[in-house]
């Protein structure tokens, strides 16, 4: 399975999946909810009641700093072929819609909890069947490689999408620095574990009941792939906490859960390595959890799936998933002659 | 019918905790509204909305199934007159539960909304307990209850049937996090156990003996 000959970047023509940019203000959603408070009477509700008590309502109800934790502009290359020219979804969104769960459960519990999470000093270790195991510092992870963007369409397993915009580097790039041996068949990822920080590692309430640390893997074929990215940054700055930081995987032919973010430890392995969810529900979740319309969730449809763009809430568009998300022709053959039923 | 002297409140004091009722089933949606203007619902609130006004129902079932017993147990007979009003905010939060879906998860594709009706078990036992509560919604009029006579009361036990399917529809949509589902698996089924009829019969027994302890 494993093909390592696969990995060649070579002149790529513009695939067909792009679409021509909807030229939309990426700042009116979050420009129009203002107005719309506004426009509800809280200006006048607010005249008619004492100083205190103004403060504490638009405390509740105004606009909060949704990102107090820092983040850095990165220096990268725009990598042009890939989704450059897709409708993105905007940077208000991507960072208040996650899933977390080392921070809760709900959709905006990651950015609500995690502004204050410490990601330097870090430690990255690759190590198993490998040549030369290293381990990289806070620096080195935007530093060791060269950082490029691209576009990526995000599709999660629970049938919501995103284009985002990630910067990083291949992880081929980084298994080729440590030179994976010929035992090497599969790589295993590692969330890290703290649960000082991440309350839902701390409470089961919370942390709905992974086993934690959460843990991901792929086929070495997969890991090579020229798709599959490391991740550093999005929108040009490094990470949030609720995207991952300091440092994350991307495959974007994968459904979410796959791309799993706060990597401390990445080893390389002979044999299939456990994974998080699949672990919880194996009918549900299965290892490979390729985009497929085919194959449904046991509780709901993975034929179509709501993108979220720009504008308000009425905004999403119900669109028809694709195989492999689109992204068949890098990785339709990495999966010749499985069932893909079987193999979910 | 109940066996309690009932504590007399005044037509005007009535009216007074209706309101009171009244303000505890809408604050929670003045809250929605006012959370997603405002972004604290995360930058696409879709889910929080469906899970929000899911859990609104759920609360206004349990709310609902305490009249009668906290009615009996603390001999206030007039609280019963509220249990309509409550069972209606089951109604209207289900409602929006169902319209949240439609509308802003499946953006009002009808090929989807039935498809996902018949193949997935937790949308279908959601479905059919929203049925039975709109049928107790529409018949909720004193004249179609006199109408229907006793046929009334057998349509009414249905919120029975849904105090079991709803918690199960819960339990069975969660991705992972069953502590909470659990949770309310557990109250409904208290307060259906509570209904049961050697449980009633316990309780008078006890009344019996405690009146003739008394003598």
């Amino acid at each position: 399975m494993a093909n390592h000959s696969r990995f060649t970047p070579g002149i790529l023509k513009k695939a067909r999946w792009h679409m021509q940019d909807n030229q939309v203000t990426p700042e009116s959603v979050f420009k129009a909810r203002r107005h719309i408070v506004k426009a509800m009477g809280l200006g006048a509700i607010g005249a008619s009641i004492p100083g205190y008590v103004q403060a504490g309502l638009f405390d509740l109800f105004g606009e909060q700093p949704k990102t107090s934790f820092i983040t850095t502009p990165l220096t990268f290359e725009a990598n042009a072929r890939f989704g450059q020219d897709e409708v993105r979804t905007p940077f208000d969104k991507v960072s208040t819609h996650n899933n977390f769960y080392e921070f809760g459960t709900s959709k905006q519990d990651p950015s609500d909890n995690a502004q204050r999470y410490k990601v330097e000093p870090w430690q990255l270790r690759i190590e198993g069947e490998v040549e030369r195991p290293i381990t990289l510092d806070y620096q080195d992870l935007t530093k060791m490689f060269p950082l490029e963007e691209r576009t990526y369409r995000l599709r999660c397993v629970e049938a919501w999408s995103m284009v985002i915009p990630w910067v990083g580097f291949p992880l081929a790039a980084l298994l080729k620095k440590v030179g994976v041996t010929s035992k090497g068949k599969y790589v295993a990822f590692e969330t890290a574990f703290d649960p000082e920080q991440m309350p839902g590692q701390k409470s089961r309430l919370m942390g709905g009941g992974i086993h934690y640390p959460y843990v991901e893997g792929l086929t070495i074929a997969e890991a090579m792939n020229e798709l599959t990215l490391m991740s550093v940054g999005l929108y040009g700055k490094t990470l949030l906490p609720q995207n991952g930081a300091p440092i994350r995987l991307v495959v974007p032919w994968k459904y979410g859960f796959k791309s799993i973010k706060s990597i401390v430890r990445i080893r390389v392995m002979d044999k299939q390595p456990p994974t998080s969810w699949n672990q919880l529900a194996p009918h549900e979740y299965g290892f490979y959890a390729n985009v497929n319309p085919a194959v449904d969730h046991p509780r709901w449809s993975q034929a179509s799936e709501r993108r979220i763009g720009e504008g308000g809430l009425f905004s999403a568009q119900r669109i028809d998933t694709l195989p492999f998300n689109g992204y068949g022709e890098f990785v339709a053959s990495l999966y010749d002659g499985m069932d893909l039923r079987q193999f979910y | 019918m109940f066996n309690i002297t009932a504590l007399r409140v005044s037509p005007k004091q009535l009216l007074w905790v209706k309101l009171v009722f009244h303000l505890i089933g809408l604050i929670p949606i003045i809250w929605l509204v006012f959370t997603v203007l405002s972004g604290r619902a995360g930058g696409d609130p879709v889910q929080h909305i469906i899970h929000f006004t899911g859990i609104g129902a759920l609360n206004a079932l349990l709310a609902t199934l305490l009249i009668s017993p906290i009615a009996k147990r603390f001999k206030l007979g007039w609280l019963m007159q509220t249990r309509r009003l409550v069972g209606l905010y089951v109604f209207a939060y289900a409602t929006l539960h169902i319209v949240a879906f439609f509308s802003l998860d499946l953006l009002f594709a009808w090929g989807l909304f039935f498809t996902e009706v018949a193949k997935r078990p937790y949308i279908l036992v959601g479905a059919v307990a929203y049925v039975i509560v709109s049928a107790l919604a529409f018949t909720s009029f004193k004249i179609l209850m006199r109408k229907m006579g006793r046929r009334w009361q057998t349509l009414h036990n249905g919120v029975y049937l849904v105090a079991i399917l709803a918690p199960i529809h819960f339990y069975w949509s969660v991705k992972s996090e069953i502590v909470e589902p659990s949770l309310y698996i557990v109250g409904f089924s208290l307060l259906l156990a509570w209904r049961l009829p050697i449980w009633q019969k316990m309780r008078t027994s006890r009344l019996a003996m405690a009146a003739k302890d008394k003598q």
